[in-house]
């Protein structure tokens, strides 16, 4: 072994027979974790100098990267936004050079209305949030949990959504909103206009199903052999058991719903409505630049402080996106 | 009758009550406006009149359109640029990123960072960024090092490429975090039987890591792809198609078809016109990369 592994690092080495790879490994298997205990740096790799530092220059490198890309733009904002309009635009790079300029926080909150969109992005948000949890939830325990005889067919329609691009559902969607079908009603400049479509999330719907297929089907019948209904099946067997699942879930509809621009500026027109993400470019030519940055870094700070304390279901549900893309 | 009260004492009843949501929020907002797309199409919709039966005019319209093959060739270009920058990119991050001992989550959060952002505030951040003059904030970095000052979004030839670079910020790290998912998943038997085949680091990245996360590397292109087609917020935020119509994207004519001129059924027509090019382009890709796909 050690000797087939010494010319290790060297690139130009002449190439060894074909490495022995299966082909077809089982389908995801992704997350078994006895086969990810090691990277693909063996321990007697990481014994040798040359390749540990070679690793560690990459790793500090890119750390250096994702510093100053990452954090810089929203370092930047924080520092420009408590900075005088003149000295953003004489000096953008410079700190401070006339003394900050706490005032713009509390300009853009108050006189530049920010807090007044910075409420309707959170309501926008929370009603989001509410019904994508409640069509999936619901949706994702009747097909998974129920399974009536229609079920195959309801969840093939759902997941043929996920593969029409948005874009196409645009204008008719519009429509369809201007004037419901059967109830003949409009919702243009209501809330249910950004928060019903939310709902019709095929992603969430089929991330809450596989995970509901996954939990044990024994439980059901207990609970059902002790006289449970499927309502009381649902509230008190099967969501205190998806919770991993349903708090992935709603951070990412909640993030999405503040994140989201073009919808919300079709459907609310009217300006007291709108949320900050459609605000914010209508504002830009009538308040000063300095206040104009404070609102932007108020946007965007919510997004960043929920992002920082649920930091690990995040990450988690961002992996577990491309397991289900995948 | 009989079956009825039956399917009700089973439980159907409230199975039905319990799909309910789902099943009225999907028909309407999603199954019923796929379905109107395809008719608004072939019709003209004004909302004052009737939709009338116009055949394949909206069509013809649209193609005739002289930005049109403007708009595709804009789109192409950002989707080039995009995978150009965006795809190569987060790869390299989440290898390297992958055999770290510690400080994992730092890297990701780092990473994932710019993802939470509100695109729209990203976008007129970058908006300032990107000011041409010699203050600008990009110029005055750059300054330092003695290049530029550049026009950046003022400029017809460099507009496409600033939206890409600012794009590409905004999302790379969802694309880290997809790999890195997927990294974990390799299997380090694999590693140990190529290394007792004697090979070195790039052997095994090349030979063991790509293979393996060849499903995820061709889904993630193919939505990549989508995705960047369906490219809105940053043309119409940063240039709303300028400077001279060079950062004119489909999704923007769309857009202004339908929501400032009014034409509905052009509007839809190019919709589905996109769509039918999208779903082609899906179809002959996993046709073709079927055979070395592991999913």
């Amino acid at each position: 072994m050690s000797d087939a592994v010494k010319d290790e690092p060297r690139v130009t080495a002449p190439a060894p027979p074909p490495p022995v790879v299966p082909a077809v490994p089982p389908r995801r298997q992704r997350r078994t974790d006895a086969t990810s205990e090691r990277g693909i740096l063996s321990d007697f790799d990481w014994g040798r100098a040359g390749t540990r530092w070679g690793v560690r220059i990459a790793q500090a490198a890119v750390l250096a990267l994702l510093a100053v890309a990452s954090l810089g733009p929203i370092l930047w904002l924080a520092r420009a936004a408590v900075s005088t309009t003149q000295d953003t635009l004489r000096t953008p790079m410079a700190f401070w050079p006339s003394g900050a300029d706490w005032a713009n926080l509390s300009t853009a909150w108050n006189e530049a209305q920010i807090s007044h969109y910075f409420a309707n992005t959170v309501w926008v948000a929370l009603g989001s949030w509410f019904v994508q949890l409640l069509v999936a939830t619901t949706g994702g325990y009747v097909l998974a949990v129920l399974r009536p005889r229609y079920a195959p067919v309801v969840t093939a329609a759902v997941l043929a959504t996920l593969f029409i691009p948005g874009v196409v559902v645009l204008v008719p969607l519009f429509l369809t909103v201007l004037d419901l079908p059967l109830v003949n009603t409009s919702l243009l400049n209501s809330y249910w206009a950004v928060w019903l479509p939310a709902g019709a999330n095929a992603f969430n719907v089929l991330l809450v199903k596989r995970f509901m297929d996954g939990l044990p089907r024994d439980v059901y019948e207990a609970a059902r052999v002790d006289g449970a209904g499927p309502f009381r099946l649902l509230w008190s067997v099967v969501l205190p058991m998806s919770k991993p699942i349903l708090g992935v879930v709603s951070i990412f509809a909640f993030l999405n719903a503040w994140k989201d621009f073009l919808w919300p500026q079709i459907v609310l027109p009217e300006p007291t409505l709108q949320p900050l993400s459609v605000r914010l470019p209508l504002i830009r030519d009538t308040v000063e630049l300095d206040v104009f940055l404070a609102a932007l870094l108020i946007s965007m700070a919510l997004p960043i402080v929920i992002f920082l304390v649920f930091q690990r279901l995040f990450l988690r549900g961002a992996g577990l996106g491309g397991a289900v893309k995948g | 009758m009989n079956a009825t009260i039956r399917w009700v004492r089973g439980g159907g009843l409230s199975t039905l009550l319990l799909l309910l949501p789902l099943l009225l929020v999907f028909s309407y907002f999603a199954w019923f406006p796929i379905g109107r797309a395809v008719v608004m199409s072939l019709q003209e919709t004004n909302l004052v009149t009737d939709p009338v039966w116009v055949g394949l005019d909206n069509f013809r319209h649209v193609l005739d359109d002289p930005l049109f093959w403007t708009s595709v060739r804009n789109t192409l270009y950002f989707t080039g640029l995009a995978l150009l920058f965006g795809y190569p990119v987060p790869l390299v991050l989440a290898v390297v990123m992958s055999e770290l001992r510690r400080g994992k989550g730092l890297y990701s959060a780092l990473a994932y960072l710019p993802v939470v952002v509100p695109p729209v505030v990203a976008v007129l951040l970058w908006r300032f960024f990107y000011d041409a003059s010699q203050t600008g904030v990009f110029n005055t970095i750059l300054g330092w090092v003695g290049l530029g000052p550049f026009a950046w979004i003022q400029d017809a030839s460099s507009a496409m490429p600033s939206l890409v670079l600012q794009a590409t910020w905004a999302n790379a790290g969802a694309t880290v975090l997809i790999y890195l998912a997927a990294l974990t998943g390799v299997r380090g038997d694999l590693y140990d039987a190529a290394e007792v085949d004697g090979a070195g680091l790039w052997h095994k990245i090349w030979h063991v890591t790509l293979p393996q996360l060849r499903g995820v590397l061709l889904i993630t292109l193919i939505l990549q792809v989508i995705a960047t087609f369906q490219v809105f917020t940053e043309p119409y935020l940063m240039t709303n198609g300028g400077p001279q119509n060079a950062t004119v994207t489909v999704l923007l004519q769309i857009y202004n078809y339908a929501f400032r001129f009014g034409d509905y059924g052009a509007a839809t027509a190019l919709s589905v016109l996109l769509a039918l090019f999208l779903a082609v382009m899906s179809a002959v890709y996993f046709r073709l990369t079927r055979s070395w796909s592991t999913t």
